[in-house]
């Protein structure tokens, strides 16, 4: 018994007729070939499968494709625009915010929710609106560098930073 | 190597754009026309025996192309999982082990059957409803009961649950320290069980191709070589009719460096069923299944004089070895050998003991003890301190390896190449500023506040290895590692590895090195690794912090070989003796003549012509085998500041130094970066993190991230790191290594902070996790 579900993902308009018990990132990844968007657990704890629903950060896991019904998603690959990094992505490789890169869309998409709502958010706050997101590489002190970098970059404000590292080079 | 422009600078990583973008290529991520997917029924049971299994209701199910048990596999797959010797020579018992149970499980998440659908939901549905019936029988979950009398076996055939029980070095060996000893410090120290998590589950899709012969397998992992010899000789085909694809590899922490049962049964099912096979784990099943790491007791003496100077140690380490051997399984045992630290001993006596249990198998994990040595020694070296009242800087000050001591022939036999381990104390101490806190310390006391300061002056040893050494553990074969170095006519280079990546940055780290070599830019350097049917005959993988200080060594030396044969050419081509002929900044030239040149592009355009020298090849291309004449030994000083609330227990880490020497550096950004994962993980280990069974059941009670407690970005320090640079005589490039040593380092200074901040309450150790709720018990204790 499927059902229609017609979104807009990225800004291109489609229509499928899926399951309902059709996970929205099942959907996105084997129907939609957005790879992106990662599954890493099957509880809604890691974050990897993050993507924004109107605007909201949201685990793609923890919706059906049905759900996504008119609505407008932005996954990882919607982020670079004309061949330009999105503000984030290039904080993101700027600071070596990334390693095996796994997590990294998901935190990448919770990171733009979090500065479209807090454009210049303290290191505490960055801390509090990743904690959805779980990394296993970074240790999340080059990430947290990077939403401060990507902070100051789409604001024209100076980064938030305090010291995270002396020396070294 | 030439003076240098690219080595040694902070490189934007190569492998990101795609990452950041969403264009990586996960093993998840491919698919293969008429794919048909895998649904693996598991055991719920820690030890039980198959009485029946019901499949046919599950076979009646939509979209089911076929449903399995152990005897569909019989015949089709042979031999048992590899247990390899390595550190213990000598072993008891090693479990036969075949990849799906017939007669008996004995953990839980063991699997029975498996349930093949054209999707994977038809596939999970499908599985849902397989009956199988158990007889249940005990269990044993914890390794000391494991070795009492009348304890349940996990092996019939084990009637003591003894895998191993190996004396490195006996009574013999200390017996004279012992004597000399003023006091005697004695402690039983744990290591949690842990589980890995990398943030990608593995995974395995596999395509056997009847009318070829050919079989092709997409898998995560660390040493798709190995996993191509180990699966191609268990599923009696040729090496060489197997091509293993490991793509872009989402984390693996020693948890993809063995073999699993799904890498033979996806193979398997792939012939069977004639199509394609995917299956992807689930993190519950990653958590339950994937190896874990640690899980030992160690009970530990330590004999020394009034003065401080260490004397003695004995060390018996228990080891949980889970219910069959983990392929590198006995590799932690090398916590042993590790077991004196950074510090002169007149004797060590060790030995290790491998218990059987009803849990999964335990494998290296990030450090493989060499956290577990570090922690150990460190505590220990505390512990003497407390005793004799003495500054546990000054304990470790007075017993240190000197530099004028390397390469300083250890305990073992083993021989530490380089190191200077004080000044890497010096630097640390200057920048948690160490006096100043000792009288914050002091202050805070008075007001009733716990606040600790932890050392952990850490040293280990990496990049395995020598063939030596590791051969004998091996089977045969060395640790090696191999590279190809391909010139194009146009004279961009490829360059093949026998390592792997799954975070660490190769594609930008060897180009580096491989691009000021030839002295040509980053961008006409290919970095290729992860696939059998490319470059050398052989790779070893990526584990143990040895893809620089062994492959990335190897990848130095084929480009040698391909300048050697350069200059041969242009020798030829600038009618010139080869001896006059130098190589610089990219272009070949005469000696004394800077203009009577050839570039780099125009000899290798010339390497494929016709005008070459009598006697010489076409081609610009060479394979290169590194064979370390040791390992090499990495070091640091880690301090960690916690403030440990006297009301609930909960440890705030207020502050974290970390002082690393890992010789020289091709990437100082890189280099941080592994260190920041490494110390949270190991925070991980001695905060948060444990596996835990129900003692009775043996059900696993932390199968989820939450319930494991992984820890996410709010429960992190901020951090100050540093270096200082000893580079390693070990290899040409001077380098060390350090993927694990943040890992290795930071539980030691977590956990002595821990107990220095609870000293006040005559609190001398505190085992890992220290969570809350144990501390709050402690200290309850304590007061009365």
């Amino acid at each position: 018994m499927k059902q229609k579900v017609s979104t807009t993902v990225n800004g291109r308009r489609h229509e499928h007729e899926v399951e309902p018990r059709l996970l929205l990132v099942h959907h996105l990844r084997d129907n939609l070939g957005l790879t992106g968007t990662h599954i890493g657990c099957d509880t809604s704890q890691c974050g990897a499968c993050t993507i924004l629903v109107d605007g909201n950060a949201v685990k793609s896991c923890t919706m059906f494709a049905v759900q996504a019904e008119g609505k407008s998603l932005t996954t990882i690959e919607g982020m670079a625009k004309d061949g330009q990094l999105h503000p984030i992505q290039q904080a993101f490789w700027d600071e070596h915010g990334l390693q095996c890169g796994y997590c990294t869309p998901g935190f990448i998409m919770a990171a733009a929710y979090l500065l479209a709502t807090n454009p210049n958010p303290t290191e505490d706050e960055i801390r509090k609106g990743i904690e959805g997101n779980l990394c296993r590489c970074t240790g999340y002190v080059n990430i947290v560098k990077a939403v401060q970098t990507a902070a100051a970059t789409m604001s024209g404000k100076p980064a938030r930073k305090t010291a995270v590292t002396a020396g070294g080079e | 190597m030439a003076v240098t422009q690219l080595v040694g600078s902070k490189i934007h990583r190569r492998e990101d754009p795609r990452l950041i973008t969403g264009h990586g290529h996960y093993v998840d991520d491919f698919t293969r026309v008429g794919t048909a997917y895998a649904a693996f029924v598991r055991s719920p049971l820690a030890h039980g025996r198959i009485k029946s299994i019901d499949i046919t209701d599950a076979s009646k199910a939509p979209g089911v192309v076929g449903v399995y048990t152990a005897r569909d596999f019989k015949g089709r797959l042979s031999g048992t999982h590899p247990a390899l010797p390595v550190f213990v020579a000598e072993k008891k018992y090693v479990p036969e082990r075949f990849p799906i149970a017939e007669k008996e499980v004995r953990y839980q998440g063991e699997i029975v059957a498996v349930v093949l659908a054209e999707t994977k939901g038809q596939a999970v549905d499908a599985a849902n409803l397989i009956q199988v019936e158990y007889q249940e029988l005990p269990a044993v979950m914890d390794l000391e009961k494991a070795l009492e009398k009348g304890s349940p076996k996990v092996h019939e055939d084990a009637p003591d649950n003894v895998c191993w029980d190996f004396t490195y070095t006996g009574p013999d060996a200390s017996e004279a320290a012992f004597n000399e000893a003023d006091i005697v410090v004695k402690q039983r120290i744990l290591q949690n069980r842990l589980a890995p998590v990398p943030i990608e589950p593995r995974g395995v899709m596999a395509e056997y191709e009847e009318y070829d012969k050919k079989l092709t397998i997409w898998m995560s992992s660390q040493n798709p070589h190995f996993i191509r010899l180990f699966v191609s000789g268990a599923m009696g085909l040729k090496e060489s009719q197997v091509r293993v694809i490991s793509p872009d590899v989402g984390g693996g922490f020693g948890s993809k460096i063995s073999p699993y049962p799904e890498d033979y049964l996806v193979p398997a099912l792939s012939r069977i069923a004639e199509r394609p096979v995917k299956w992807i784990e689930t993190r519950t099943e990653s958590i339950q299944n994937a190896t874990h790491g640690r899980g030992q007791i160690f009970d530990c003496e330590v004999a020394a004089k009034k003065d401080g100077t260490l004397l003695g140690m004995r060390v018996v380490q228990y080891l949980d070895v889970g219910a069959y051997h983990g392929t590198f399984g006995s590799f932690q045992p090398v916590a042993c050998l590790m077991s004196g630290g950074a510090y002169k001993w007149k004797g060590i006596s060790a030995r290790t003991v491998g218990v059987l249990t009803n849990r999964v198998p335990t494998d290296p994990y990030r450090g493989a003890g060499r956290p577990e040595a570090t922690h150990l020694v460190e505590r220990m070296v505390d512990l003497v301190a407390g005793e004799l009242k003495m500054d546990p800087v000054d304990v470790r000050r007075k017993n240190f390896i000197q530099p004028a001591d390397f390469p300083f022939t250890q305990n073992f036999g083993l021989v530490v190449d380089s190191g200077d381990y004080e000044k890497a104390l010096d630097k640390a101490l200057q920048l948690v500023g160490y006096q100043e806190l000792r009288k914050k310390q002091a202050d805070m006391r008075k007001q009733g506040r716990y606040m600790g300061i932890g050392l952990s002056t850490w040293i280990e040893l990496c990049g395995f290895g020598p063939s030596a050494a590791t051969a004998p553990g091996t089977g045969g074969i060395g640790l090696v590692e191999s590279a190809q170095v391909r010139v194009v006519p146009t004279g961009s280079v490829i360059v093949y590895t026998g390592t792997h990546a799954h975070g660490q940055g190769h594609e930008t780290t060897f180009s580096q090195i491989v691009a000021d070599q030839l002295g040509m830019p980053l961008e006409n350097v290919e970095i290729r690794h992860g696939d059998t049917a490319e470059g050398p005959a052989f790779g070893y993988g990526t584990y143990g912090s040895r893809s620089l200080a062994v492959g990335g060594v190897a990848v130095s030396k084929a480009v040698g070989k391909v300048i050697d044969k350069g200059k041969k050419l242009a020798a030829h081509m600038l009618e010139a003796a080869e001896e006059d002929v130098v190589f610089d900044h990219g272009s070949f030239h005469v000696k004394g003549s800077p203009d009577k040149a050839k570039a780099f592009g125009e000899v290798a355009f010339a390497s494929y012509g016709m005008s070459l020298p009598q006697g010489m090849e076409q081609g610009l291309e060479a394979v290169a085998y590194f064979d370390p004449p040791n390992l090499v030994w990495p070091f640091g000083t880690h301090i960690a500041v916690v403030d440990i609330d006297p009301e609930t227990g909960s440890v705030k880490l207020e502050k974290y130094v970390a002082v690393d020497d890992c010789g020289n550096i091709i990437n100082p950004m890189i280099v941080d970066g592994q260190i920041h994962g490494g110390v949270v993980q190991s925070i991980a280990q001695a905060l948060y993190e444990e596996v835990v069974y129900d003692d009775e059941t043996g059900q696993l009670k932390t199968g989820t991230m939450i319930d494991y407690m992984v820890p996410s970005a709010g429960e992190v320090p901020p951090f100050i790191v540093d270096k200082t640079i000893t580079p390693s005589p070990t290899n040409d490039l001077g380098v060390k290594g350090i993927g694990e040593a943040g890992t290795i380092a930071a539980t030691a200074s977590v956990i002595n902070a821990v107990v220095d901040a609870l000293s006040p309450l005559g609190i001398k150790h505190v085992d890992m996790p220290a969570s809350p709720d144990k501390l709050w018990h402690m200290m309850r204790e304590a007061r009365k």
